[in-house]
């Protein structure tokens, strides 16, 4: 709840991103009632996200704050809450798997072992060429495909090491 | 809604309560416990602890009572089986993660958790696996935080967004990761960041400095009033030993509810300070002795009488209006007795062109409550939020609700309310005010009729007297810098012609815990007790200075530190032939110029009474024994009093000083009129660079400059001079260099800080702190110079 009664203080608006950016973000505040700009605050994070590169920095989430009228911390917490935001960076492709109970039923647990071992990294690590990060992610809502994972904004499903291998040498 | 009330029953009791309201409001209200941690009367309800579940009758499920509105025949119970299972479970769930290590944990013994696990909770722990762990924080010297013992109320996040107004506190990470923090490395700096060490139910978060000293149960609660700002925060002193360990806010309603500001929290730790001056001292040959009270007392009657002679008029007293109304009162009866009219208590004023016309007894003229409901505000000269936090709080309260409230300021201040601020050099802030009363069309004769009348109306000044001219409830306040500027008379007669012509009331923010009570008191040198106007009147404080005496009696106050300018203060000081000082520390500032040093009581060591902004009288005892040989100052007086002969001065306790003053000045009560519509000419001008003197917040007096905790705070910054970056140019100075500030012949090294928040044309250096006490006054002409 920042108050900008301080014009000295704060900065202009359009100092803060770039017009595209702006078009981007102010597009979702107009789809809420003006005092209630900061319902944007999720949709900022993700346009900030993708033009970063796939990860969060604590400047781009203050310049959020700023933009929105809201405290820092108070985008942190949403930032922090929600797993599709990354604070750290990811590989090219983010592969999010579900280890939750229908996936881990359906054996998740071989899968998670085999991409660990084949990219010789662990969860919330990247690739040495920075191609993959791994990432574990609960019940993505595909159950009915256990076990499954996410890359990018595409779901596979019944998983097999095979089948994990050919999705990997398929990707870029 | 209807005002009809519905009929609940809880546990088989009939309770009436309106339709609406939350369950648990109506079995507090009834005294039927029902445990909880996140609920908090202060606070919004986040129902997110669920300790509060209870059956409710044909619910299948329980509910949490802090959310449940009440209807009509609910029958409700708290005890049942199910709510008791119900209570149990979350009691359990809770403790998982908690480390339950009660014996090193400062909140042991006063802690809500161990409380309600005794009342609802298993006796065992059915947990055997790991706990979670979050790492250390340091969030500044005030709070101690646990984080791993936190139980994820929230209390201390919604604190920070609701009644402090700046959120730093929240809960990041979410499920077993979720914790309390900043995120990033950083302080808690809100001046009112203690009062999460109340409201936390657990360890978590706890009062930094009286970490470890003391258990809970070893300490004994006292009542007492808050010694620094005019609010008189209602406290609780905890004692231990003859010392004092802790304070925490006593509730008030009409005060201070239940909060209290870290200036009057942590300010305890000054009492403590190596300065304290615990034996009379004087001064012989140039070399200070330490001596026995019949001596010093002896040396200070004699130094005295032979300085001032016959005539009255060469002594001069001035004192903090921190001190007593006792204090005070019998300081002005010695002065008096003395044939002399020179006390005065406005130590941070220079201009006193409206003594005899101004205000009787300057007050808030309103209730401390009743701000928050009011509609519109003007503040001038004010940094309310630093300056009285809790009256801060309240304009928040009412800001928030609709009030429109500006600033007529010579800095932008931080606030945590939605305000409009005009800013500008001191002397433009009266072209400021000119131009609203010009709006207002208010009626203004001599001097300021021209004034006004040559005043442009800008957008912004009709927009301001419109505000007032429309609320119903809509207060002038002049605050702590109006009271400094140099064309404070001015100022008071522009606002109270705004006030009158807009139908609002005038109202000072007093500055000291009982400024009002220096002027009930008569510690002014033209109205004695009751504010009554006295036939002969004394010399100002000014005059005091600016025309030296021979005798001084200072009573509280720190020559560097507690005047409008050190550098007049000490200079006259330094001339005269006897300087008696009552004060509990030995401090440079008073070593370097005073013959006689009398150890004083400090803050909690003696009785008497404060008279808060809106005039309401408090009393409280002395708690601990003063340190070493320091003596309360009242009993000081009395005795000098009765060695200089003066009748009057065989009081017996501070009661019978009371009792004395009250025959005066019981029925007086604040009153704000203001019997003139003119003033004098400007003495503020725009030419040259123009001082901003400002006490800060941790500045403010002798016993908080000594509170170590709060010195460490990012609130408490070393001196410095600032300018916009603008002015920083034209004076061809830049960041970081260090400059030499030249003010009437006082030179002073400081570093320079570029500052948004200092219009152009003037220069901030604030007082009261080390690197100015040898300036010159809070407000004038300044040169800089490269060092
Ligand atoms: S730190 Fe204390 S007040 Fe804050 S959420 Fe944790 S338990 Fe509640
Ligand atoms: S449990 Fe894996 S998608 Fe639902
Ligand atoms: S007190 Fe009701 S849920 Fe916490």
């Amino acid at each position: 709840m920042k108050i900008l009664n301080n014009p000295l203080q704060a900065r202009n608006k359009e100092e803060i991103f770039s017009e595209e950016i702006r078009q981007d973000i102010d597009c979702w505040i107009a789809k809420y009632p003006p005092e209630w700009k900061q319902s944007a605050v999720m949709a900022a994070l993700r346009i900030m996200q993708d033009d970063n590169g796939g990860w969060l920095t604590t400047e781009l989430m203050d310049d959020v704050a700023e933009y929105l009228d809201m405290s820092p911390i108070h985008v942190y917490e949403v930032a922090t809450f929600y797993s599709m935001y990354e604070l750290k960076p990811v590989g090219k492709h983010k592969i999010c798997i579900c280890t939750n109970i229908a996936c881990m039923i359906n054996d998740s647990d071989s899968i998670v072992k085999h991409l660990k071992k084949k990219l010789e990294i662990g969860f919330g690590e990247v690739t040495e060429d920075g191609r993959f990060s791994l990432k574990e992610v609960e019940c993505l809502g595909a159950c009915g495909g256990a076990p499954m994972f996410q890359i990018g904004r595409k779901y596979y499903e019944n998983l097999t090491p095979q089948v994990v291998d050919s999705i990997l040498d398929g990707l870029e | 809604m209807t005002d009809e009330l519905v009929t609940i029953e809880v546990d088989g009791r009939e309770l009436k309560a309106k339709p609406g309201t939350m369950l648990i409001d109506v079995t507090d209200a009834a005294g039927i416990n029902i445990p909880r941690f996140c609920y908090h009367k202060k606070l919004s309800v986040s129902a997110n602890c669920r300790m509060c579940l209870v059956e409710v009758e044909k619910v299948p499920k329980p509910l949490p009572a802090c959310c449940t509105p009440v209807n009509e025949g609910m029958k409700v119970s708290t005890r049942s089986p199910m709510a008791l299972g119900a209570q149990k479970g979350t009691m359990e769930f809770l403790l998982i993660n908690h480390p339950l290590d009660c014996p090193i944990c400062d909140q042991g013994g006063e802690c809500e958790l161990q409380d309600v696990a005794v009342g609802y909770g298993s006796d065992v722990s059915r947990y055997s696996e790991a706990k979670r762990v979050v790492p250390q924080r340091d969030i500044g010297p005030l709070i101690a935080t646990d984080f791993t013992r936190c139980i994820h109320c929230t209390r201390c996040v919604r604190f920070g967004a609701e009644i402090a107004g700046v959120r730093e506190l929240g809960a990041t990470g979410r499920g077993e990761h979720m914790t309390i923090g900043t995120f990033v490395e950083k302080s808690v700096d809100s001046e009112m960041s203690g009062n999460v060490i109340d409201l936390c139910p657990v360890g978590s978060l706890t009062a930094k400095p009286s970490r470890y000293k003391a258990r809970a149960w070893e300490l004994t609660q006292h009542d007492s009033v808050a010694p620094h700002d005019s609010v008189g925060s209602n406290i609780h002193v905890h004692t231990r030993n003859n010392r004092v360990v802790r304070v925490h806010p006593k509730e008030n309603e009409s005060i201070n509810e239940i909060w209290l500001s870290d200036r009057d929290r942590f300010s305890y730790e000054g009492l403590n300070s190596e300065d304290r001056l615990t034996q009379p001292m004087v001064r012989k040959n140039g070399e200070w002795q330490e001596v026995e009270w019949q001596e010093a007392l002896e040396f200070a009657v004699k130094g005295l009488q032979s300085a001032a002679g016959s005539d009255g008029d060469q002594l001069a007293t001035l004192v903090s209006a921190n001190s007593t109304l006792e204090e005070l009162y019998l300081a002005q009866k010695l002065t008096r007795g003395m044939d002399s009219g020179n006390i005065d208590h406005r130590l941070r004023q220079s201009d006193f062109r409206l003594d005899g016309n101004d205000s009787p007894v300057p007050g808030l003229g309103i209730t401390i409550q009743g701000i928050e409901s009011l509609d519109a505000a003007l503040l001038v000269g004010s940094n309310v939020r630093k300056e009285q936090p809790i009256i801060a709080h309240r304009l928040r309260k009412a800001a928030k609700s609709g009030a429109k409230v500006s600033f007529i300021n010579p800095l932008w201040i931080d606030l945590h309310f939605e305000a409009d601020q005009f800013v500008s050099t001191p002397a433009v802030m009266v072209d400021n005010l000119a131009s609203i009363a010009k709006a207002a069309s208010a009626k203004l004769t001599g001097n300021l009729a021209k004034l006004v009348k040559a005043a442009e109306v800008s957008e912004t000044a009709k927009s301001v007297a419109e505000q007032l001219k429309s609320a119903n409830n809509g207060v002038i306040m002049l605050g702590n810098q109006a009271a400094a500027h140099p064309d404070y008379s001015l100022l008071v007669v522009l606002a109270s012609a705004i006030a009158e012509a807009t139908n609002t009331s005038l109202s000072y923010i007093p500055a000291l815990s009982n400024s009002v009570g220096a002027a009930l008191a008569g510690a002014l040198p033209h109205r004695g007790p009751a504010a009554s106007l006295v036939e002969k009147c004394g010399a100002n404080a000014q005059m005091m200075q600016s025309k030296p005496r021979k005798a001084y009696l200072l009573m509280g106050a720190e020559p560097g530190f507690d005047f409008w300018d050190p550098s007049l203060i000490n200079s006259a000081l330094d001339q005269a032939e006897c300087v008696v000082a009552l004060t509990a520390y030995h401090s440079e500032s008073l070593a370097s110029c005073a013959d006689v040093m009398l150890p004083i009581a400090g803050f909690a060591e003696t009785s008497g009474t404060l008279v808060n902004a809106e005039g309401t009288w408090q009393s409280f005892n002395g708690l601990v024994k003063p340190q070493g040989d320091a003596r309360p100052a009242w009993k000081v007086l009395r005795v000098l009093g009765n060695l200089l002969d003066i009748d009057g001065f065989d009081q017996n306790s501070s009661d019978d000083v009371l009792e004395e003053l009250k025959s005066h000045a019981a029925e007086t009560a604040i009153d704000n009129s203001v019997s003139t519509k003119t003033a004098g000419e400007l003495n503020s001008s725009t030419e040259g660079l123009y001082r901003i003197g400002d006490v800060p917040m941790y500045a403010s007096d002798a016993l908080v400059r000594r509170a170590s905790s709060l010195q460490r705070t990012n609130s408490a910054e070393p001196a410095a001079v600032r300018l916009s970056a603008n002015q920083a140019k034209s004076s061809d100075v830049e960041e970081e260099e260090t400059l030499v500030v030249v003010q009437d012949g006082n030179r002073a090294q400081l570093p320079l800080i570029i500052d948004p928040r200092v219009p152009d044309g003037a220069v901030w250096i604030s007082s009261a702190l080390p690197g100015t006490e040898k300036l010159g006054g809070q407000f004038g002409v300044v040169t800089l110079e490269k060092a």
